[in-house]
């Protein structure tokens, strides 16, 4: 009985050293970083997009071509919302950036996805929040002369946002674990790295276990990240 | 100083506004009373634009508000307001609420805003809030601040939109106090409110509202003591 546990745990430790040997924590590693890379580049041109598309939508439309924009934005919004996020790299991987693969950016290809996909949902979380803001502050800026963008720069984007934290902190936690997808068109990130090592070692259970542990540490970190913020914008909360 | 020609002001198929005359002359206290849905907050809010005016005319220094030609922005510069509701920004401190407009709009640098709004924080009484949230104030703090915000903008005439009536019983007073001082330093006032001590006491005219149309226009001895209107008769019977 004993010697089983014993024996199950020995073979345990023996499928993560070899899982990790070496040239397989190489791969580990180099993995991690191509998915880190996609990721953070990913969630920060995500803000970028989202926040240019949310003042778009929520912008007066007193003239032709804000109206132009707006319906740009919506249409957007639902073309990416309404495809699978493995679809979008598969048309842009093989048709519309396809361009990009023989020089090499691969990864270029992805960031570009998971940024278009990401804009999207930041744009309606953004939304949501700054629509939140009670409309008194917005009437209360106007009436001291600022104008609507100095109002929303000052005044409601700063509340909206706070408000979004986390709802963005969830959409950044989802795109980390969705760049996994990036090996179906032969990414080296970090879920493909677990599974070449597994297909070498003809063992499964150790390189999932790792990388599993990898992405958790990687969302528990963001965790944090968000606390800290929340934390900094509680000031001026109602008590 | 401000002309309102027919002013109106339609919500969908619901008249508001029914074609409003008056002409409010510089230093003058305007207090506007009349039963909800008479159309007087939305009176005080076409004047800044908060509401668009479905027609008719609105002049400030002889110049039409109401234009699109016009910059809405400068002329509400002119003109502090004051909420029912305070908004007051609560993701900045005191000082910041009161700064953020001159600074903002170039009219003064930032040690010029300072000084202004601890200046004015001092005469109210309240500098040691100056690096408060609004959160940490009573409701007459927020309403007293909310009108220094206004004031440091060196407006020339103030409105007011029930500034009074989110207030605890025992804040009011404090607040219709700093609006007394006001008027008394000559400030052009326009006041929505159902204080009508406060009409009394400080009003150059009292304007009843009714039905989206203004019933009557008196000095306060005279709309209080010798109204004429049947409907000003029975607003008075009731609330006094």
């Amino acid at each position: 009985m004993f010697e089983k546990i014993g024996e199950f745990f020995v073979g345990i430790w023996e499928a993560f050293t070899k899982a990790t040997a070496g040239p397989f924590s190489e791969l580990l590693i180099e993995g991690l970083g191509t998915t880190l890379l996609i990721a953070v580049a990913s969630c920060i041109i995500g803000i970028i997009i989202g926040l240019l598309v949310t003042l778009i939508k929520v912008a007066p439309k007193n003239n032709i071509f804000m109206k132009i924009l707006g319906w740009l934005a919506n249409t957007y919004t639902t073309l990416m919302r309404g495809t699978p996020v493995v679809v979008q790299l598969f048309i842009s991987y093989f048709i519309i950036f396809n361009f990009l693969v023989p020089m090499g950016l691969k990864v270029v290809v992805a960031i570009i996805v998971f940024s278009l996909n990401s804009g999207a949902y930041v744009s309606e979380i953004l939304r949501g929040g700054l629509m939140g803001v009670d409309k008194g502050q917005m009437e209360a800026s106007r009436s001291l002369g600022l104008s609507w963008t100095q109002s929303m720069r000052m005044v409601i984007v700063p509340q909206g946002l706070k408000s979004s934290i986390p709802s963005l902190f969830n959409e950044f936690i989802a795109l980390v674990k969705e760049t996994a997808i990036v090996g179906m068109v032969g990414i080296m990130d970090l879920t493909n790295s677990a599974e070449i090592i597994a297909g070498q070692i003809f063992t499964a259970t150790a390189p999932y276990l790792i990388i599993a542990a990898i992405y958790l540490v990687i969302v528990v970190g963001l965790e944090q990240v968000q606390k800290k913020l929340e934390k900094k914008f509680s000031k001026g909360d109602r008590v | 100083m401000i002309k309102i020609i027919n002013l109106t002001k339609n919500f969908g198929e619901l008249e508001v506004l029914k074609g409003i005359d008056f002409e409010i002359a510089k230093g003058e206290k305007i207090v506007v009373i009349g039963a909800s849905g008479s159309g007087k907050s939305t009176l005080l809010r076409c004047l800044n634009l908060l509401e668009i005016p479905s027609g008719g005319e609105i002049y400030l220094d002889g110049e039409m508000i109401n234009d699109n030609k016009n910059n809405i922005n400068a002329f509400r510069q002119k003109m502090g307001m004051v909420f029912q509701n305070f908004n007051l920004f609560p993701h900045l401190t005191v000082i910041q609420n009161i700064m953020l407009a001159p600074v903002q709009l170039k009219l003064e640098t930032k040690e010029e805003a300072e000084k202004t709004a601890m200046d004015l924080l001092k005469k109210i009484g309240l500098e040691e809030k100056a690096n408060e949230h609004p959160n940490m104030l009573s409701g007459g703090q927020k309403q007293r601040i909310a009108i220094v915000r206004a004031l440091a903008m060196k407006p020339e005439v103030m409105l007011f939109d029930e500034p009074t009536s989110a207030l605890d019983p025992e804040m009011v007073g404090e607040v219709l106090a700093l609006m007394k001082d006001l008027a008394v330093g000559g400030m052009t006032m326009v006041v929505v409110t159902h204080e009508m001590g406060f009409a009394k006491e400080v009003a150059t005219k009292v304007i009843f509202m009714d039905e989206g149309k203004i019933a009557e226009v008196n000095t306060p001895n005279e709309f209080f003591n010798n109204p004429q209107h049947p409907r000003l008769k029975t607003f008075l019977s009731n609330i006094l």
